[in-house]
């Protein structure tokens, strides 16, 4: 599988690649009449997919390689939100509504006289960026460092994840907690001086989330080729046994955990100038599950299937709440259920699948021994 | 001198007889005292009806209280050509002011209206509440009492006097010498000693008004006795409120506990023999709470005290029935693969959360509380809600009746067994599978109770259960699985912590905190409190 998944992860890039160049091209460089002009609300449509497919990418290396099944990627995701959300805030100035050229509008609103510290230096675009990467990378450490050393391991560690996210969405609803309570950041103007509401800036974050999700899929399969990835495959599969052997299990774990955090973060930080907004409702539970999903649809274990994946479910969300408003909860629903049930592997397993002949089933005695996922 | 000593002597007979006359015939001169009395607001002058009223209150006739009301309404009336008083009643009849009996053939015309003023209408006030301080029913009067308390009203000052010292009721009395120590109070301008008595008095009331008056009385006290007397009472009041407050919250705890425990039990039992999370769990409660709406629709009214009585067994039908369904068509097929239940349990969530909204709508449904679990109580300084307190007492049922299942029954070992060593129960010869079902079918059957319970204090809506299922989880994970005792523990823990945070550092912070401190926890102790011991459990 790996050859084939090889050849398909080149096809992907390249694909990226050209989108990449092409996609600005339709939308700048073509009339409006065209039939093939890109809007520029499509160009922010998919732009948001790819950062659904980064945050995808970031999951499918945890859960996919390691076997952590993380129900809190959408704090990561979130929190890199936040990130860039400041910086676009500090960047409205004295455009706000009430024309402080320091305080967001919020903070004027609630009557603060200054900038809590943890504002400081976000006018700044590398030090946020830093950040986007920085915050979930080092919540991830302390969380993960706690969890894999005390080995809680398969559903708990999943509920604690929600819960994680669970006590972020309650935190950052709260107005004193200094980040726009229930409101969240929005009302951004520009973008290290480009105007977000402008075509060319639009294709521009496109193309940059575009290049972003190579970036995340090279690095990832660098990784996975890896003689630590092989590592990190043998930790799913058999835990016990790594450790006795000799491996710092918790290491492994925590350093993908990290890793994929800090992607997740990066993924956050370009969704937010794309969408124009960042709330505490990213936080919802809700959330890092359907980035699971997105996962399981394309394929665990693929990287290439769950950026498909999450692009794929995320066109489906887009017109079926479009379409039938009502009846996307109960396609949402089947689809968690009937991917569990009958595509394991995802679209892309199965695609896989198809032509190769049938391998021998391999029972492998850790599974048995351990009940470990096959 | 003589003749001037045999007047004298004379007058004095006159005057016996007529205090003879005046003891035998004391109803007519009390008589004669109301039509004085009633005389006055013919002059129709402010400071005679004023007098009048004062009088009334003092002498307080069977009518008083009527004559009062007609003067406050602008319904007394005068004819002073005939020395007519009369009340027009709100029909329009015109009766004898002094007897109460209609006055036949007058002409309403000759009446006028006696005038009022502020002075007049404050004096109506005072002569009202006087009148029933001396009411004969006790009730009323220790309602009027409570009145002057809550009012502090100063001119009823002598009236509370002259009841005290009649009053036989020994509660009225209290409540007359609370309202005269209110009104000391208020004043400032009260004695050292009654200053006094009425901080003893507070004192031994010893509530947040209490705790208000004698601060009161100690800021505007210049003597050091009253000084000392008030703050060491304040003290003592601190303490005993400081005492019931955290009593209140320990309560508090109670309740959140009962409610944390029903929505996990069914959780800990499904997670237990099974070891997955059923992440439909909320839904299932959901399930029960509508279960309750639609019991309580289609019951005819006669039986709507007893609705829940209907609900419960149906509840835990329709959960049950939809947990089994969801075993048998999802998890049946995903058990080697824990993670993926948890989605797959997931999507089901959604759709039953959006078939509920598809058929019932996604706005509130009201379902009712029965009138026995309507209300509140109070218990020293402790307000108890009613419905809280049915709410402790089911999930203390289901508990109990939890416990009896799995440990009386032959299904319970079974479910045990499974639960410590799936394989070996297996190899005994135990039907896993039909446990597994079983055991689904309670635990979502339990969660169905749940709504019931659940629908007596919160919004029956789609999203009933989401608000449920972290605590839930937070409850199991914290308790250890495969153990009841466990999940008691960790519920009453959780719950009781998270309203006595509450008040220190508000709830979404103490709810925050309680998750990081659970998140620490597992760290910890990876499988719980109560966590069960053997080889096969850690695999």
């Amino acid at each position: 599988m790996s050859a084939r998944l090889d050849r398909l992860g080149l096809v992907f890039v390249a694909t990226l690649i050209a989108a990449a160049i092409a996609v600005p091209l339709l939308s700048l460089a073509i009339p409006p009449d065209s039939p093939f002009y890109l809007p520029p609300y499509l160009v922010q449509l998919f732009g948001k997919y790819l950062c659904y497919a980064i945050l995808a990418v970031a999951l499918d290396l945890v859960w996919g390689y390691c076997g952590i099944l993380s129900l809190g990627h959408g704090a990561f995701f979130a929190l890199g939100g936040y990130a860039m959300g400041m910086y676009l805030m500090r960047q409205i100035g004295a455009r706000g509504v009430y024309a402080n050229p320091i305080l967001p509008d919020f903070m004027v609103f609630l009557n603060w006289k200054e900038l809590p510290v943890a504002w400081w230096g976000f006018n700044w675009f590398p030090y946020a960026i830093a950040m986007a990467a920085l915050v979930p990378g080092l919540l991830a450490l302390a969380f993960g460092w706690f969890a894999f050393r005390s080995r809680v391991t398969g559903v708990y560690l999943s509920i604690i994840t929600q819960a994680m996210t669970f006590a972020l969405y309650k935190e950052f609803f709260r107005n004193d907690f200094g980040f726009g309570g229930n409101n969240g950041l929005t009302d951004f103007k520009d973008l290290i001086g480009f105007s977000l509401q402008s075509a060319s800036t639009k294709a521009a974050l496109f193309s940059a989330s575009a290049v972003a999700l190579i970036l995340a899929y090279l690095v990832s399969r660098a990784i996975i080729a890896s003689k630590y990835g092989k590592a990190l495959v043998a930790v799913r599969d058999a835990e016990s046994r790594m450790r006795f052997l000799g491996y710092r299990v918790e290491n492994y774990k925590l350093f993908v955990f990290v890793l994929s955090a800090v992607i997740a973060g990066i993924a956050g930080a370009l969704y937010v100038p794309q969408v124009g907004i960042i709330n505490p409702s990213e936080f919802a539970p809700a959330n890092s599950i359907e980035a699971a999903i997105w996962v399981a649809v394309g394929g665990r274990g693929t990287l290439i299937g769950a950026a498909l994946g999450a692009i794929a479910v995320n066109f489906a969300k887009t017109w079926f709440t479009g379409a039938f408003p009502e009846y996307w909860l109960y396609g949402l629903g089947l689809l968690f259920v009937l991917v569990t049930l009958f595509l394991p592997k995802g679209l892309l397993g199965l695609a896989l699948k198809v032509g190769q002949p049938k391998p021998r089933e391999v029972i492998s005695v850790a599974a048995i021994e351990e009940g470990a996922e096959p | 001198m003589e003749g001037e000593d045999r007047r004298s002597r004379a007058l004095a007979a006159v005057r016996a007889l007529a205090a003879i006359a005046l003891v035998a015939f004391s109803g007519a001169a009390r008589a004669d005292a109301l039509d004085d009395t009633l005389t006055r607001f013919l002059a129709d002058k402010f400071s005679q009806s004023e007098k009048a009223v004062g009088e009334l209150a003092a002498e307080a006739p069977a009518n008083a209280a009527a004559i009062l009301e007609a003067l406050g309404d602008n319904r007394l009336m005068i004819d002073p050509a005939d020395h007519l008083v009369a009340v027009k009643t709100a029909a329009g009849a015109i009766l004898n002011a002094r007897t109460g009996t209609p006055l036949q053939g007058v002409d309403s015309a000759a009446f006028k209206k006696v005038r009022v003023n502020n002075a007049v209408r404050s004096a109506i006030e005072g002569a009202m509440g006087a009148l029933t301080l001396a009411n004969p029913d006790p009730e009323r009067r220790l309602a009027a009492a409570e009145d002057i308390f809550k009012s502090r009203d100063a001119k009823a000052a002598p009236a509370l006097k002259a009841q005290l010292a009649k009053e036989s009721d020994p509660r009225v009395a209290a409540a007359l010498r609370l309202a005269q120590a209110s009104i000391v109070a208020v004043s400032g301008a009260a004695p050292a000693e009654d200053c006094l008595a009425a901080i003893a008095t507070l004192k031994d009331r010893g509530d947040q008004d209490a705790q208000s008056l004698i601060d009161q009385i100690a800021q505007k006290a210049t003597d050091p006795a009253v000084k000392s007397a008030a703050a060491s009472a304040l003290t003592t009041i601190h303490g005993r409120l400081a005492l019931w407050g955290v009593t209140q919250n320990l309560w508090y705890g109670l309740s959140a506990a009962s409610v944390l425990l029903l929505a996990a039990i069914g959780l800990a039992i499904t997670f237990g023999v099974m070891g997955v999370i059923n992440m439909a769990h909320g839904e299932m409660v959901m399930l029960g709470a509508y279960a309750t709406y639609l019991v309580q629709i289609l019951l005819p009214p006669s039986l709507e005290e007893w609705s829940l009585a209907f609900a419960i067994p149906a509840a835990f039908v329709v959960s049950g029935a939809v947990g089994v369904a969801i075993e048998r068509l999802v998890i049946r097929f995903l058990y080697t693969r824990p993670l993926e239940t948890l989605l797959a349990t997931w999507g089901v969530s959604l759709i039953l959360q959006q078939g509920v909204r598809s058929l019932f709508g996604a706005s509130n449904r009201q379902v009712m509380n029965p009138r026995f679990m309507s209300g509140a109580f109070e218990l020293g300084g402790l307000s108890i809600t009613t419905n809280r307190l049915w709410i402790i007492v089911i999930s203390a049922l289901v508990f109990i009746g939890l416990q009896v299942v799995l440990r009386l029954t032959p299904f319970g070992l079974q479910m045990r067994a499974v639960t410590q060593n799936r394989r070996m129960a297996a190899a005994m010869g135990v039907s896993t599978t039909r446990v597994d079902m079983l055991a689904f079918a309670l635990g979502s059957g339990v969660a169905g109770i749940a709504g019931v319970a659940l629908s007596q204090i919160d919004n029956v809506s789609p999203n009933l259960g989401q608000g449920y299922i972290i605590d839930s989880f937070m409850v199991v994970v914290f308790g250890g699985v495969g153990n009841l005792w466990g999940t008691a523990f960790g519920a009453l823990m959780i719950g009781l912590a998270n309203k006595l945070l509450e008040p220190m550092i508000g709830a979404v912070q103490g709810q925050i905190v309680l998750l990081i401190v659970i998140i620490l926890f597992i760290q910890r102790r990876p499988r719980g409190l109560f966590a069960l011991r053997g080889r096969a459990v850690e695999a």
